[in-house]
């Protein structure tokens, strides 16, 4: 019970927050995977600003420079350059953009279509519920990359349909999410008294259930994200996703693999910007876990 | 020498808001035998009581008190393993729920002889004709069929009949009964209270019932403890305190009950009770309680005669001619 | 003068088939077999039973939820046979409505409560939000809460205060006739009382007509007019609240009573001890449900199963009663 003397809409989602952030706080590395993410959407937002150069201008004079620490560094090309003189630096800058939009734009379509089917799944049954959990038996069965491949080399190579491909295979996990939730809130008395009250399927499907099933789809949307920015990476390396010049993580160390013994900061750059980005997400799930899990709550 | 002994027990948990005193200076002290009732609401601490001297609360809460003694063992200085050969043994707790109480992925059998392995040593299969007595002794019928039965194919009584031969199984001294029949059907209610008080008398237990329904109290325990809001607010026998509540809030209690009502409208208490964050100044019943004063609201009142209020309502002896409003309620 | 009944029910059954494998036949399961009464505005009749009586199979047919096997049911004079027109369903909607169990799950964790209110009146009525937002406030002062309570969340009240909340709920259609179910069973004595004198506030005022669903008989004694015992499907007595209560027939009624504590230190009795568990009513005893556990059971109960019959002021359904 709260001891609010003038409740206002505003003072309740207020209240709301700061005791999600209690419990989100607990966790030191989740705040510091949070910081690190929004430190990393500031650098995509500003890339323009923020990047010493443009990503893809090649100073030729200055192909395979070391970076800035390094003997034959400057702190012009603070991370060095690759094989074409471009600034690594203001690649992977610039590639922290295609990261994220690759991430968001995988893990909105994936949840959006996910949460859909999961709701009518689980809301009908029947052999609605049979259809759809079949096919995403059968999504699941193919290991995702091997099926992102497919799908790119049926689409045709490029970051959109590397997108598209990955979205496909991350369906499944949101579909049966959904549909786990769904199951257990469908007999709760609540639900029940909409019914009494006229509720349509509709309104019992978004208004009244899809709220109470959020919690574990925000997880999974976070760490969908983070795979995301992975798989884009892999198939970036593989040639199957972002093209170059785009400064994608994972193309950035395909078209650097040839230089990976001479010049090893091409590819352990971008390397290291993918392992912290995700590492970051993860971390930020975990906290947001911990906050969103009711049970936790209880002390 | 008193076979369980607290003196004033405190346990505060951090939350969210600050922290929270769940249980305010209580005090219990039982021999071998007797029937205590532990009686309140939601919000009165009465269950973290209990859970706190079995050890069983989570790291946030703290635990203070004078005394917590058992059978002359200290469990405020004990460590873990020590208390591990208490619990269970010598003192054992049954729950509210028996369909979540027990561990859904083992069958009768197994968690019964478990308890009596761990305790007794030896292998677990070697107790499977102390598992049937046991059985046997809680009233199921045919206990030979029902070792491998597992706790979903049992119904509520069933399931609460398990629990209790698993925590009788070492023959405990002390047996804390958390509101064991709550989610029971009444007639099967009556059925474990008269199983309960059975066991009790066979085996010269210590019996804590800890219950919200003062009907239940009245039927089954010696002693009764009275806890508002953490705090031990009355502690008498039970004749007594049905007869003669002395505390305002047991007197509002009783009279809220339907049994009491003299018309269509229930005697109710108005006002709820205080929760974290709106702690009354003074006595913490005083916003609800028609016979507070300004004392009430000032100062929190000390105990005297046993009762926690500033001005506890006469003994019936102690009134001869001079009738009083409020008793006339009771009787 | 005399005004129809509100509720009218007769020989209401509800039978749900169980699949048990590809291979085996289905198996039925008797929720209800055979409930008949009268309901008037004004009045409460109290359903009372234990576990897999059918009580809540009840409620769920008066409210609509489901249809019944067989029997026929109407409300407010309208037969529900002639129900499924969405015109009808729309209207009885307005007629009858519920308040559940359990206060912490009968109202949406995730819509604050001037939402969940309003829920009703959206779907219902062409009411425009400000007219609705009247009604919302209108009914939670009357049950007792604040006006700027419409803005919180169902987990920042207490049990009784949410129960306040879905006693509004239910009374935001202006129904005649409300289905309680165990509505102050997990709620505080202190709490229950001022729940309960809520909702006898409430009857009076309003003329509404309970049915009181509950297996807390010293609640039941005080707020019914009429009193229906069930056990396992099957409607064994009753009769007016006073008769059932003072004098029970049936031995399942006068063993319920028997078992119900009381709080009084004075009374010393016979307890009629009930033996065994109740039987799943996927497999109910032959005859009379009730003989395996009954005490005068004959050879006949096993055979026979018996039907209501008028005894005086109650209707008891036992072979032994004559």
């Amino acid at each position: 019970m709260t001891s609010l003397t003038t409740t206002t809409s505003y003072s309740v989602r207020r209240q709301q927050w700061r005791e999600f952030w209690f419990y989100f706080s607990v966790s030191k590395t989740a705040v510091a995977g949070l910081v690190f993410l929004i430190g990393m959407v500031i650098m995509a937002i500003f890339a323009d600003l923020i990047s010493p150069h443009l990503p893809t201008e090649q100073y030729r004079e200055f192909a395979e420079i070391p970076p800035a620490w390094m003997e034959g560094g400057q702190m012009r090309f603070f991370l060095g350059t690759d094989y074409a003189g471009r600034d690594m630096l203001s690649r992977i800058i610039h590639g922290a953009r295609l990261s994220l939009i690759a991430g968001c734009i995988v893990v909105l379509m994936s949840a959006s279509i996910g949460i859909l089917l999961g709701l009518v799944a689980g809301f009908r049954g029947g052999w609605v519920e049979t259809i759809i959990m079949r096919i995403m038996d059968t999504i699941m069965a193919v290991p995702g990359l091997l099926m992102a491949l497919v799908l790119v080399a049926v689409l045709g190579p490029g970051l959109l349909n590397a997108m598209v491909a990955i979205a496909i295979t991350y369906t499944p996990s949101f579909v049966r999410l959904t549909r786990a939730s769904t199951l257990s809130e469908i007999n709760k008395d609540y639900v029940t008294a909409s019914k009494v009250a006229g509720a349509g399927p509709i309104r019992l499907m978004f208004i009244s259930i899809l709220p109470n099933c959020m919690a574990p789809l925000i997880v999974q949307g976070t760490l969908s994200f983070s795979t995301a920015i992975l798989d884009t990476a892999a198939l970036g390396f593989l040639g199957m996703g972002a093209q170059a010049p785009q400064p994608e993580w994972g193309t950035l160390i395909a078209e650097n693999r040839d230089l990976m013994l001479s010049a090893p900061w091409t590819v352990t750059f971008p390397g290291i910007a993918i392992l912290l980005a995700v590492l970051a997400i993860n971390l930020m799930g975990d906290g947001l876990r911990d906050a969103l899990d009711p049970k936790l709550k209880r002390s | 020498m008193a076979l369980l002994e607290i003196t004033n027990l405190t346990v505060e948990f951090a939350t969210a808001h600050g922290s929270l005193r769940a249980v305010d200076q209580v005090s219990l002290s039982l021999d071998a035998g007797d029937i205590v009732a532990i009686v309140g609401e939601s919000g009165s601490g009465k269950s973290v009581a209990m859970l706190a001297l079995m050890g069983l609360l989570p790291w946030t809460a703290t635990i203070t008190a004078d005394q917590m003694s058992f059978d002359g063992k200290d469990l405020l200085t004990m460590n873990p393993k020590q208390r591990r050969a208490i619990i269970g043994k010598d003192i054992s707790m049954i729950f509210q729920e028996p369909m979540t109480s027990l561990n859904p992925c083992f069958n009768v059998e197994y968690q019964i002889s478990e308890v009596l392995a761990q305790h007794f040593g030896g292998r677990r299969r070697s107790y499977k004709h102390r598992v049937i007595e046991l059985l046997e002794k809680v009233g199921i019928p045919a206990p030979e069929t029902r070792l491998k039965a597992y706790p979903h194919q049992l119904s509520g009584g069933m399931s609460q009949r398990v629990m209790i031969a698993m925590m009788i199984a070492c023959e405990p001294k002390l047996l804390i009964a958390d509101e064991p029949t709550t989610a029971l059907d009444v007639t099967i209610q009556a059925q474990i209270l008269e199983l309960l008080v059975e066991l009790q008398k066979a085996n010269g237990m210590a019996l804590v019932l800890i219950t919200h329904d003062m009907a239940v109290v009245a039927e089954t325990a010696d002693r009764v403890v009275v806890q508002y809001a953490g705090q031990q607010v009355e502690q008498r026998s039970v004749t007594e305190l049905f007869n003669n509540p002395r505390h305002p809030y047991t007197q509002a209690l009783l009279s809220a009950l339907p049994e009491y009502a003299k018309e269509k409208t229930l005697n109710a208490i108005p006002g709820v009770v205080p929760g974290q964050l709106d702690r009354p100044v003074g006595c913490l019943f005083n916003p609800r309680c028609e016979h507070a004063q300004d004392l009430c609201r000032q100062q929190p009142p000390e105990r005297s005669e046993g009762i926690l209020c500033h001005y506890p309502l006469p003994l019936k002896s102690a009134l001869n001619a001079a009738s009083t409003s409020h008793t006339e309620v009771i009787t | 003068m005399s005004e129809h009944a509100l509720i009218q029910a007769r020989d209401l059954h509800k039978y749900y088939t169980i699949k048990t494998g590809m291979f085996r036949p289905n198996q039925s399961l008797q929720a209800l077999s055979g409930a008949s009464f009268d309901l008037y505005a004004g009045q409460t009749l109290a359903v009372v039973g234990e576990s897999g009586c059918g009580k809540s199979t009840l409620a769920r047919l008066l409210t609509l939820i489901e249809q019944p096997t067989a029997g026929q049911l109407s409300l407010d004079g309208i037969d529900l046979a002639s129900a499924n027109e969405k015109e009808v369903s729309k209207k009885l909607r307005h007629t009858i409505q519920m308040v559940f169990q359990d206060p912490f799950g009968s109202l949406n964790p995730r819509q604050k409560v001037g939402d969940i209110l309003q829920e009703p009146l959206i779907i219902n009525t062409d009411l425009n939000a400000n007219q609705r937002r009247d009604r919302v406030l209108e009914l939670m002062r009357r049950v007792g809460l604040l006006d700027e309570h419409i803005h919180r969340y169902p987990h920042m009240f207490s049990g009784g205060q949410r129960q306040r909340i879905a006693i509004a709920r239910a009374l935001i259609l202006k129904p005649k006739i409300v289905v309680l179910d165990e509505p102050v069973s997990a709620l505080d004595v202190s709490i229950q009382a001022q729940v309960l004198n809520l909702l006898i506030e409430l009857q009076q005022e309003l003329g509404l007509a309970y049915v009181f669903i509950s297996h807390d008989l010293s609640v039941v004694r005080h707020i019914a007019d009429q009193v229906l015992v069930m056990y396992l499907g099957k409607p064994v007595e009753q009769g007016l609240s006073e008769a059932v209560f003072n004098n029970p027939q049936h031995p399942y009624t006068q063993a319920l009573l028997s078992a119900t504590p009381q709080a009084n230190t004075d009374r010393k009795r016979e307890r009629i001890r009930l033996t065994g568990e109740l039987p799943s009513p996927l497999n109910p005893p032959s005859g009379c449900s009730f003989h395996p556990r009954c005490q005068n059971a004959t050879a006949q109960c096993k055979i026979i199963a018996p039907v209501m019959e008028q005894h005086g002021d109650v209707s008891v359904a036992c072979l032994l009663v004559k």
